[in-house]
């Protein structure tokens, strides 16, 4: 039993690792064939057919460029940034339900990797932590442009986690759980949280605009103004890990969001079509990824269409406009949810 | 408890290791290295909830603020402030001073193994919840106070300078 069990979690999390990897590779395709059809131009089509091979070939790219090392820099801590950034990206897509039960035979596969009871507060905690490879990486290049950029995204990163918390307090006050299963599992069918939570909702993707990095808030990386960046002086593989990074944050955070607010697995009519449980898992697995795709195209149609913030102008938005809507948010949800009770139960 | 004793000498070794680097960075570094042994404590000890937020608030956060001061004022040897030998000596009798009073406290403390078994659920955020605002309301409000009046004057000491100008 035991060995089944820890046999069963490896697969699936060997199982979810390639699926992620294989998503970051292909959203850096996607997103050129998207600035492209935005721009009224090919993208990159040279590579097998509709360009299909780019990854591979830019993978390999990274590969073969020489490795450097600044005089100046920190040697470890160099090392260290780009690895942080990447293993707090693959860790937390540990606790997402990517599907119901599998039953093979007499044996119950659950799809998610880990039912913490503190799902929520844990994927927090990861993000939390994702901001050290960047600031590690951008000190210690020892390059001013590095330094700002390094220094920008820790204010900002702990500038928009505060109202990223608060919009999901108002979705825990609306589901009473922390674990992630549950949440989703609570939105069957149709019963998504969007439509309980729309304000929240919209609060929290802005947030995770900005904790990705992402335009409009890449001010981390903003090359006009700061040459690259926290990655100015990168090069070869940890330039690579770095891009990988953010597109691993990006398919994470778009999961996240898919299963908080838009049901997960869970798809409209999803018991009234007479299917066995086993085709009800895969479909909703399905689902889910086309949902999660969805989220990634958002990413990608906001940044060839919004320019960028202007920094005081990203703190603004924050700290006076995020976070007082967010509580506000809290306040509106706790007296619906009172007089709900009171009146119509 | 094997696992307790060596998180126990990893905390106290990267907790000396923070003292004794020059380096500043490093030495957070090392300091956000000790919260995250504390966080496996806190597991060790059944409270799931009390390790995450520590692990949140401390590591993701506090810790980030301490970092981002460090790296903005760029303190390096030749900028570090000498201190004088009256100032090297104070700083280690009351280190010592500090010490004895541990002593003494700890001394007087019996030890009392029933409390290192709790509750096994009493971690988990519900019954967490539910000591706080049943059992302890008052100094948990009276907690809140004191962060809420903190909270008010830091942003007075924020402002302080813009009325000026």
């Amino acid at each position: 039993m035991e060995v089944a069990f820890i046999l069963e979690k490896l697969i699936l999390v060997v199982i979810i690792f390639v699926i992620t990897l294989v998503i970051a590779m292909y959203s850096t395709l996607a997103e050129r064939k998207i600035a492209g059809f935005m721009q009224d131009r090919y993208g990159p089509d040279r590579a097998g057919i509709f360009g299909l091979l780019q990854p591979l070939c830019d993978g390999g790219k990274f590969f073969f460029k020489e490795e450097i090392i600044p005089a100046g820099a920190h040697k470890t801590l160099f090392v260290i940034g780009p690895v942080i950034a990447i293993i707090t990206a693959c860790i937390s897509s540990a606790v997402i339900p990517w599907g119901q039960n599998l039953t093979i035979g007499d044996q119950v596969i659950t799809l998610q990797v880990a039912d913490v009871n503190i799902g929520v507060l844990y994927i927090f905690g990861v993000i939390a932590l994702g901001v050290y490879g960047i600031m590690l990486g951008g000190w210690a290049s020892n390059n001013k442009f590095s330094l700002m950029g390094a220094i920008r995204a820790a204010s900002q990163s702990i500038s928009y986690e505060i109202p990223m918390g608060l919009s999901l307090i108002a979705l825990l006050m609306v589901t009473g759980n922390l674990s992630i299963g549950d949440i989703v599992a609570n939105q069957s069918g149709f019963n998504w949280n969007i439509w309980v939570q729309p304000l929240g909702f919209l609060i929290f993707i802005v947030c995770a605009f900005a904790e990705c990095n992402r335009v409009p808030f890449d001010l981390p990386e903003c090359e006009t103004e700061l040459v690259g960046g926290y990655h100015t002086e990168y090069s070869s593989m940890k330039l690579g890990l770095y891009m990988f990074s953010e597109y691993i944050n990006m398919f994470v955070s778009s999961a996240l969001m898919a299963a908080l607010y838009f049901g997960g697995y869970n798809f409209p009519f999803m018991y009234d079509l007479g299917l066995s449980e086993n085709w009800i898992t895969i479909i909703g697995t399905l689902v889910f990824f086309l949902k999660i795709f969805g989220f990634i195209f958002f990413f990608m149609w906001i940044r060839w269409t919004l320019p960028r913030f202007r920094y005081d102008q990203l703190m603004n938005l924050g700290w006076k406009m995020l976070i007082p809507l967010a509580i506000a948010n809290i306040v509106l949800t706790g007296i619906i949810t009172i007089v709900v009770d009171t009146y119509f139960k | 408890m094997s696992i307790f004793y060596f998180v126990a000498f990893l905390s106290i070794f990267f907790a000396l290791m923070t003292i004794f680097t020059k380096n500043p960075v490093h030495s957070v570094l090392y300091l956000v290295i000790t919260f995250f042994t504390f966080t496996v404590h806190y597991i060790l000890l059944n409270a799931q909830f009390l390790a995450v937020v520590n692990f949140i608030v401390y590591m993701g956060a506090i810790m980030v603020l301490f970092l981002f001061v460090l790296m903005l004022l760029n303190l390096n040897k030749d900028t570090e402030p000498m201190k004088s030998t009256i100032v090297k000596i104070m700083g280690t009798v009351a280190g010592m001073c500090l010490l004895v009073t541990f002593l003494g406290a700890f001394r007087v403390i019996e030890v009392n193994n029933e409390a290192i078994t709790p509750h096994a659920n009493i971690g988990l955020v519900k019954n967490l919840g539910q000591v706080l605002f049943k059992d302890f309301l008052l100094p948990f409000e009276l907690s809140s106070i004191l962060l809420l009046t903190a909270m008010v004057g830091a942003v007075l000491l924020a402002k302080k300078d813009t009325n000026k100008a």
